[in-house]
Parts: C-alpha cells; structure tokens; sequence
C-alpha cells in the first residue's frame, strides 16, 4: 500500500551503515577502544555490511519505480 | 555485576535515526489512511514478502529476544523445539489449509470468522478474551522495556510534576509508549507492519555481529561445546524421561503440548499473527505468509538462543573472565543478552545493538496495539456498542482506539510491575485461552456439525480445564501460587513449570474436543450448508494451483520448509 518499504529500509540502513563505516574508519587507531572486541574494528565491518544491504534495497525499490513509471507511460 | 552502558554520542544518533524512520514511515502512510479497511486491515494489499516477515517479526518481541536467550542460557538446545517443532508445522497448517477459509471468508478477524461460522457468543468470548489478552502482553513488553532502559541506559532523575514524583523508569515507559502511539496512529496496521519489516533487519544486522564476537570469545562453535554440559547440546536425544534432560519434559509432553497443542493453537488461531497473514494482497500471497514467515524463524535461534548458550560456556571456561548478575541464589538469566552486549560492544555497534532491542520491543508492543484495534473496533464496538454507522466513523474510532489501547496498555505495564516472571505467565495465559481454541478451530474448520453452542461450550470447558489442571498439579520446588497449586491438594508433580504448562494445554484442548463433540451431537445445526460455504472443508469449492508454475504454489513452498525443519532437527537431534 502507498509506499514501497524497500525504500525506507534501504534509506535507513544506507545511513546508518554509513555512519557505522565513518566512525570506524576515523576510530581505526584507537586500539582501547577495540580491545573489547578481541581487536576487530567490528564498527568498520557492521557498517559496511549494513551500508551493503541498505543499497541493494534502495536499487530494489528504484528498480521497481522505474518498471511502474515505465508501465504508466505505455498506459 | 550489573553495569549500565557507555554510550557515546555515535550511539544516540544511531537511536535517533532510528525514531525518525520509525515514526516518518507512519508519517509517509497517514494520506492512504482513507478508510477503516485501510486503517485496520492494510487494505489486503501487502506483498507476501513483507507480511511473511512481519508474521515472524511480530512475535519477536520482549518475549523472543530476552525470553529465548534466557531460556538458552537455562535450557540449552532444548530452547530451538519452540523454533522448530513449536513453530513450523504450525505455520506450515495455517497456510496450507487454515488460511484459504480465513481470507476466503473475508472475515477481518478471528473472532469474526468465529461468528460467521458459529454464532455471536462463541465470537464475543474469543474477541473479550483476546482484547484483554493482547493490551496485557503488550503492557508486559512496555514494562520490560522500560525496566531494561532503566538498568542499561546512564540516567538517573526524578523530576516533580503536579506533585507526581516521574523517575526515569517512568519516562522510558512513556516515551516508547509514545513513539509506538504515534506511528500506530498515523498509518495504521500498513504502519505496524513496515515498521515489523524494518525491525526484523534492524534486529538481525544489530545482533549478528553480537553473535560473531561472542563466539569468538568462547573459541569458536567448538569451544562453546566444550565448555557446556552435553545435556545442553541436545534437543531430542534426551527426551526418553523427564528426569533426564534440562527442561524436565518428556518427548510425548514436547510433541503433543508444544508442538500440537500449544503451537497450533498460537500460530493458527492468534490473531496477532493470523492478522499479518489476512493483510496479504492476494489468496496466494495470504497462504506463502507463515510460510515466508517460516524460513528466517529456523535461523532465528542463532541470534537469540545460541548467545544464552555461549554466556553459559563463557561462565563455565575458567580462563574467560565473564560473569552474569546475580538475581536471588541462580544467575539473572534474563540479562545475558544486556550483559553480552556491554562486554563485547565497543562504542558504535553499541548502539545499534541497543537500539535493535528497543526495536524488538517496539515491534511486540505495536503488533499487540494494531490487533487490539481492529478486534475492539469490528468484534466490540461495532458489533456490541454502535452498530451500523459510516464507514468513516470506525475509522475514527480505529485512531481513537489506537490512544485508548496504548493508555490501557501502559496501565497494564505498572499491574505486571507484580509478577516477575514474564515468560512463564505469558505461557500460563496462552494455555488457559489459546490452547483449547485450536479444539474448536479443527472441529470448525473440517466438520459441518459442530454447532455454535458446540463450540461455545466447549471453549468455556476447556479453559476451566486448563484451570483445574494449573490448580492441582505443581511443578516440584513450587514457592508461588502462580505457579499451580493453588487449589489446595496437588495430585502431581512436573519436573519443571514447562512440563506443567505442556500438560495443562494438553488437558483443556482435550477437554474441549470432547465437549464440543458432545454439544454438537446433542444440539441441532442452526447454519444451512450454504451459509457455511467458504467456512467449512468439505463445502468450500478446493482452490487451485494448478495454473501457476509448480516453484510459485504454496504446496512447494511447504515442502521446502518442511525439508529444512527436518534437517534442522536432525542437526541438533
């Protein structure tokens, strides 16, 4: 209904990947910071991975658009 | 060691992201919000992917997330029988044969199916009944939720309004209260369940690396099991007696209570799940849901009961400082998914796991709220209250039905700050309504005799059984009268209180089977054949799949699932 949920959630996880990539990048030499997760930069990986899922749900939803725009105009 | 969590502003943008998508999807759906049917019944117009995540998502809840963990860390591998056996055939029997009379019906809920195949009693005890059962479910996630900010998060305040004294415990509650008001209350069920979807991602991405860490702490999925009993590895192997394994249940308990009685009985007949289902867009897409819903629910136990069992082995290897607070003489099991978090989490994911919990309890509260308003609007207040008016006025009542349910639910949330142990009452309320229910949904469902005063009668039958049983039996160690035994005498000892709740719905689904068959053979049929069409099996017209390409039916779909299940459990047999 309305919108599609693709897009917010790829939006979202976009951002918040990121973020989370960003962060990670600028904290990579602060070894305390890491020491509590066994010295992986576990915000840099999260944020990728997240950063990954976020565009494939974006290009998903604008895919779709993009067949619905197309569908509309031969109408 | 109860430690609250060191949060950096990276943490609390990630939060606040979080609130604005949450509350901006509501937002972006409040213009399609036209109608009552829009409003309370997604307009029947979702894709099978988004209701089938929502059916799962909807469940994972305070109960899921905090319940299952602490039962892994408890129980072990005898945790995944509420994934596997407790959850699939179920899911796989509502899509296959419950939900063609469900959408087929275009009943807009449960307790309506019920009328229209029974009568109006047999509807009003199901629709009371489950009004009151989800605003106090979802008044038990908001309780939890705010206990767990109040541990977790560093505030601590107490500020004076009107002379009311509100602590932060309070305002926690208020404020996620809050947030799920709003989005509930602009968008409806669409916004309850988009906002389910976006949840269900945000609580896999948030707890897998969470998982990652853990097991790399422990060594690895080796090193969890050398560091656990092998009691705790096991799901079925030591089932033979109940003194022999974790749960104290025996194999015939665990297939005919939980795999049958109880899990028929939530997964088919609940409406907060049944609802995402009817939401589908189309017959085929409403009988995939539970099904879609059914593949990620076998991994689930990954990231919710394999963390509760790495904290055990954590706990057990003594060259790993690690420890879990400490609630009366045993562990708080109920804080391994917190504790796990602060000990491996740095700054960052920190907050992404913080607020993927936040957002597990958001998506239990919403689920209860959006059910709870359309069985008010449709099975209560149209139908008992003010019958007969526009269409455009249960739509305002739906809204308005949305703030009354969130204020009687955070009513609820201060009653439940009286009972401690969540899970158990929850299963102990599940037993006494849900499991006879499931009785007279098979006896409806697949036979045309049953009567309405069949099913009324034996309904009531079946709970007052469940009751009499909770009342005479006890698990050994009893020290609550929640618990059982509160009659007085108890003629039998369970291993354990799951053994107790297993037993009991047993009791009350046979007891009302047998009462309802009575009735039924005892009173005339009041609904002509016609009249049942499209309710009752052998009078509704088989559906066919046979023009779709074989990989598209539903039947494929559930033979996949099966033979996944079925692997599953001989893995961890």
């Amino acid at each position: 209904m309305g919108i599609d949920i693709r897009f917010p959630i790829g939006l979202m996880f976009t951002i918040l990947g990121l973020l989370l990539t960003l962060f990670g990048l600028f904290s990579s030499s602060n070894s305390e910071l890491y020491k509590i997760s066994y010295d992986i930069n576990i915000n840099l990986w999260t944020g990728i991975f997240s950063l990954v899922f976020g565009l494939v749900m974006l290009s998903l939803s604008l895919r779709r658009k993009k067949k619905v725009v197309e569908e509309e105009k031969q109408v | 060691m109860e430690q609250s969590f060191n949060l950096g502003w990276i943490d609390y943008t990630i939060m606040l992201v979080y609130f604005v998508f949450v509350i901006g999807i509501g937002w972006a759906l409040k213009r399609y919000m036209k109608s009552a049917t829009a409003f309370l019944e997604a307009g029947r117009s979702l894709p099978a992917w988004v209701t089938g995540l929502a059916f799962i998502s909807a469940n994972l809840g305070a109960l899921e997330v905090i319940g299952m963990a602490a039962s892994g860390a408890k129980y072990g591998m005898m945790t995944i029988h509420f994934y596997l056996i407790g959850a699939i055939p179920g899911m796989v029997f509502l899509g296959l044969f419950m939900m063609p009379f469900y959408y087929g019906s275009k009943a807009r809920s449960v307790p309506e199916y019920l009328k229209l195949r029974f009568d109006e009693k047999t509807r009003a005890f199901n629709a009371f009944a489950f009004a009151i059962m989800t605003v106090l479910a979802s008044g038990i996630s908001m309780y939890a939720l705010a206990l767990l900010a109040q541990v977790l998060l560093p505030f601590d305040f107490t500020v004076t309004i009107i002379g009311i004294n509100i602590t932060e415990f309070d305002f926690y509650l208020i404020f996620a209260a809050l947030i799920v008001l709003i989005y509930t209350y602009l968008g409806g069920l669409t916004s309850a369940i988009y906002n389910e979807v976006l949840q269900f991602f945000l609580i896999v991405i948030g707890f897998l690396p969470l998982v990652f860490l853990a097991l790399k702490h422990v060594g690895g999925w080796e090193g969890m099991k050398a560091n656990l009993d092998v009691g705790m590895l096991h799901s079925w192997q030591n089932t033979g007696s109940p003194d022999a394994n974790t749960m104290g249940v025996e194999w015939f308990g665990v297939v005919a209570g939980l795999g049958f009685v109880l899990a028929f009985g939530y997964w088919c007949t609940n409406f907060l799940v049944v609802q995402r289902a009817m939401a589908a867009g189309s017959m085929t897409a409403a009988r995939k849901t539970p099904m879609i819903g059914a593949l990620p629910k076998m991994f689930i136990p990954f990231i919710v009961v394999i963390p509760g069992m790495i904290a055990i082995a954590l706990l057990n290897d003594p060259s790993i400082d690690f420890t879990l607070p400490v609630k009366g003489d045993s562990f708080d099991y109920d804080k391994v998914i917190p504790t796990l978090l602060a000990t491996h989490f740095p700054t960052g994911v920190l907050g992404l796991g913080v607020t993927a919990l936040l957002a597990s309890f958001m998506s239990g509260m919403a689920g209860n709220v959006s059910a709870f308003n359309t069985v008010w609007t449709y099975d209560i207040y149209q139908s008992y209250l003010v019958p007969d008016k526009s269409d455009n006025h249960y739509l305002r009542v739906g809204r308005l039905t949305t703030v009354f349910g969130v204020i009687v639910s955070i009513l609820a949330a201060y009653i439940a700050k009286s009972f401690n142990n969540v899970m158990d009452f929850l299963q102990l309320i599940f037993a006494f309504i849900n499991a006879p229910l499931f009785a007279t949904f098979l006896l409806g469902m697949f036979t045309r005799r049953t009567t309405g005063h069949g099913a009324f009668y034996g309904l009531i039958a079946g709970t007052i059984a469940a009751a009499i049983h909770h009342g005479l039996t006890a698990p050994v160690g009893l020290h609550s009268q929640i618990k059982g035994g509160w009659m007085g005498t108890i003629v039998h000892h369970y291993h354990s209180e799951m053994a107790q709740n297993f037993w009991t719905a047993i009791y009350a689904f046979a007891a009302c089977f047998v009462v309802t068959v009575l009735i039924s053979l005892l009173t005339r049929k009041l609904k002509t054949n016609e009249q049942l069409k499209g309710l009752v099996y052998s009078l509704t017209p088989r559906l066919v799949d046979k023009e779709m390409v074989w990989y598209k039916r539903p039947a494929t779909l559930a033979i996949l699932v099966s033979i996944m299940a079925i692997a599953f459990t001989i893995l961890f047999w």
